[in-house]
């Protein structure tokens, strides 16, 4: 028997994109894979080539976590964040930051028990409406050009 | 609230209506006028988009004092689209090095 692996984005809200996947394993199993650092480090690692030297999770609303993940030329990247909501093996809710310059987030996951199956909905809501009418800054602009064609595709599927 | 560019973007990005103009933009440049009609929305309705849009960078309004078009400026755009392909990718290739995984946890725990 397989499983559908197949990754599927949808977005439920305005503000929200949700990651929908699901693995052959129980209930528990893949929420421990998610939520114990010595499972964490060994597979939430992205494109090859990346390792994760520091992963800190301490597991109950208000609890931080911190993760630190380095490439072979040395590079860096780290994230943190805080548990707002801690449900053992049905559902956690973290903030999620990668620092200045990037979008905080707040992330709910959920995991659905499908007798020996998981499916694992990863909730990342972006930030509110009622922030949108602040007054707002201008990026830098580097005046790199992108393919019209390929944005409007990414606007129709953000849709 | 965190006031960094993609956020910001994120934020302009929010609503189903200002991603719908964008998109209409991508096509070429528009009056106010041209992007109430497919929306049903009154001209006043748009503007409040059009300056949200605008605050963002996403868009830049003509001189011209009557008609004013709007164009896309995909600047922040790129921002996002390489933002948003980079978390699809860490995901797909995290979620596929985890099936293995768990099938290791799975022996793991016929083991104890």
């Amino acid at each position: 028997m397989t499983t559908d692996t197949t990754v599927s984005w949808t977005t439920p809200s305005p503000v929200e994109v949700a990651l929908t996947r699901t693995f052959d394993a129980p209930q528990q199993l893949v929420f421990e894979a998610f939520t114990e650092p010595e499972h964490v480090a060994r597979w939430m690692l992205g494109p090859e080539g990346w390792t994760m030297p520091v992963c800190e999770i301490d597991l109950r609303p208000g609890g931080r976590w911190h993760m630190v993940w380095r490439r072979t030329d040395g590079s860096e990247m780290a994230m943190t964040g805080e548990y707002l909501e801690v449900t053992p093996w049905s559902k956690t809710v973290q903030t999620e930051s990668w620092g200045p310059g990037w979008a905080s987030t707040v992330n709910t996951t959920r995991f659905i028990a499908d007798g020996d199956r998981t499916t694992v909905v990863q909730t990342m809501e972006f930030p509110s409406q009622a922030d949108r009418d602040r007054a707002l800054g201008t990026g830098m602009k580097d005046g790199a050009e992108v393919s019209y064609e390929r944005l409007a595709a990414h606007l129709a599927a953000a849709g | 609230m965190a006031d960094d560019p993609l956020s910001i973007t994120f934020a302009a990005l929010a609503d189903p209506t200002r991603r719908a103009i964008l998109a209409r933009l991508a096509n070429g440049a528009a009056t106010v006028k041209e992007l109430s009609e497919p929306f049903a929305m009154s001209g006043p309705a748009v503007s409040k988009h059009l300056r949200v849009l605008e605050r963002a960078g996403l868009i830049t309004r003509g001189r011209d004092a009557q008609w004013r078009p709007c164009a896309l400026d995909a600047t922040p755009l790129r921002e996002v689209t390489e933002w948003a392909d980079g978390f699809r990718r860490f995901w797909d290739d995290s979620y596929r090095r985890l099936d293995s995984y768990l099938e290791r946890m799975k022996e793991q725990d016929d083991d104890d």
